[in-house]
C-alpha cells in the first residue's frame, strides 16, 4: 500500500466529488465508495469493507465518519483527515451559502419540486446501499439469517441497535455466523 | 438577514411559550454538538432534536423541521449542513467551523482508535468472527431504514412515476452498479420534472 502525495491525491479528489453526488445523506454514496474503493483502487477487499461499514456504525456520530475509517486504513491519521475534509468542504461552503440565501427561495414552487423530487432518488440509493453492504457482509446462510432477522427486528421494533449489535457479536464469538 | 427567521418566528404567538435563550457562545456551539454527535448512536437526526429543541431551545420545533428539509435537499451529510448552517446563523463563519468540528471532532478521534485495533487485531479469530456477526446485522438495520422510508411511495402513492423512479435509481446503482454521477445527472432532473408536473 503506497501512502504518498499521490495517494493523498487521489483520496481527496474522489471523496470532494463524490460529496458532490451524495443527496440525502452519506448513506446513499455507500455503493459508490465500494466500487472505487474495493474494485477501483484495491484499497480494501470486499470483506475488509463490510468491516469497515460495520465499525463506522459502531461508532457514534454521523454515518459519513465511515469516510474517515477508509482515509485511515489507506494513508493513516493525515488520510483520515483529508479524506474527511475533502467529503465536508465542498458540501459544507454550498451549505453557508444556501442557509444565507434560504429567505430569498423559501415557499417559492419549485423549492417543493425539487425537495420531493429527490425523496425517490435517495430512498433507491440507500436501497442500492443496503444490498451492496448486504452482498460483501455475506458469508453464509446464518449471517444472512442474521440479516434478514436484523431486517425484520428494526422495521417492526423501536430498539436501540446497540443491543441488536451486541447480540450479532456474540452470536459470532460463539460460532453460530 | 441570517436572524430574521428567528426573529419572526419567536416573535409569532404560536412559539411564544418557548422563549429563546441568547444565541450560543463558541464554546456552548462545540459542546452542543460534541454531544449530539457522541450520544447519536445509530444516526443523529434524533439526538440532534433533543439537544437543539427540547433541551437548549435555540430552535422552536418548526425552525427545526425548516432547517432540516433544507439540509436533506443540498448534497453531503444532512446533520453535517445542519451544523454549518445552524452555527453560521448564530456565529458566522467560525460558528459553522466550531459546530462541525465539534461534530467531527469526537468521533473522528473513536473511529482512528477504532481502526488502529483492527489494523492490529482484525484477523484474530474471535475478532474476525465477532465482526462478522456485526456486519451482518448492520447490513439488516440499514434494509429495515431502507423499508421505512420506502413504505409510503408504496402505499400513498398517487402515480406510479414515483415509486419507479426510486425502483430505477436502485437497479442502476444497486444492480447495474452503473456509476454515481452519471445517473444522478439522468434520473434527478427527470424525478423533479415528475414532481413538478404533479404539483
Amino acid at each position: 500500500m503506497k501512502t504518498g502525495a499521490g495517494t493523498l491525491l487521489m483520496l481527496a479528489g474522489f471523496f470532494a466529488v463524490l460529496s458532490l453526488f451524495s443527496i440525502g445523506g452519506g448513506n446513499s454514496a455507500i455503493p459508490e465508495m465500494h466500487r472505487y474503493a474495493v474494485d477501483v483502487q484495491h484499497w480494501l477487499t470486499d470483506r475488509q469493507f463490510a468491516d469497515t461499514f460495520a465499525l463506522s456504525q459502531l461508532t457514534p456520530g454521523p454515518n459519513l465518519i465511515i469516510v474517515a475509517l477508509i482515509g485511515f486504513h489507506v494513508a493513516g491519521v493525515l488520510g483520515a483527515v483529508v479524506a474527511m475534509l475533502a467529503m465536508c468542504g465542498p458540501t459544507g461552503i454550498a451549505a453557508y451559502f444556501v442557509g444565507r440565501a434560504s429567505e430569498r427561495f423559501k415557499g417559492k414552487a419549485w423549492h417543493g419540486a425539487v425537495s420531493r423530487g429527490l425523496v425517490p432518488v435517495t430512498i433507491g440509493l440507500t436501497a442500492a446501499s443496503a444490498t451492496v453492504i448486504a452482498s460483501s457482509a455475506d458469508y453464509g446462510s446464518a449471517a444472512r439469517a442474521v440479516t434478514a432477522a436484523t431486517t425484520i427486528i428494526c422495521y417492526f421494533f423501536r430498539i436501540n441497535p446497540i443491543w441488536i449489535f451486541a447480540a450479532a457479536a456474540l452470536l459470532g464469538l460463539a460460532g453460530v455466523v | 438577514m441570517n436572524e430574521s427567521s428567528l426573529t419572526r418566528a419567536s416573535a409569532a404567538p404560536s412559539t411564544a411559550s418557548s422563549p429563546h435563550p441568547p444565541p450560543p457562545s463558541l464554546s456552548a456551539l462545540f459542546v452542543a454538538f460534541a454531544t449530539i454527535a457522541l450520544c447519536g448512536f445509530g444516526g443523529v437526526l434524533a439526538w440532534s432534536h433533543r439537544v437543539m429543541v427540547e433541551q437548549r431551545r435555540w430552535l422552536t420545533p418548526e425552525q427545526f423541521n425548516e432547517t432540516y428539509a433544507l439540509c436533506s435537499m443540498l448534497p453531503g451529510g444532512n446533520i453535517l449542513n445542519f451544523s454549518v448552517i445552524f452555527g453560521a446563523r448564530f456565529r458566522g463563519v467560525l460558528g459553522a467551523l466550531v459546530a462541525i468540528a465539534g461534530l467531527l471532532g469526537p468521533p473522528m478521534l473513536l473511529i482512528m482508535i477504532i481502526g488502529t485495533i483492527y489494523a492490529h487485531y482484525g484477523e484474530m479469530p474471535a475478532l474476525r468472527r465477532a465482526l462478522t456477526g456485526i456486519a451482518s446485522a448492520a447490513a439488516g438495520l440499514m434494509m429495515a431504514t431502507v423499508a421505512k422510508m420506502a413504505r409510503p411511495l408504496f402505499v400513498n402513492r398517487r402515480s406510479i412515476a414515483v415509486p419507479l423512479v426510486a425502483v430505477a435509481t436502485f437497479a442502476a446503482i444497486g444492480v447495474m452498479q452503473w456509476p454515481l454521477p452519471l445517473v444522478l445527472a439522468a434520473i434527478i432532473p427527470v424525478s423533479i420534472g415528475i414532481s413538478w408536473v404533479r404539483l
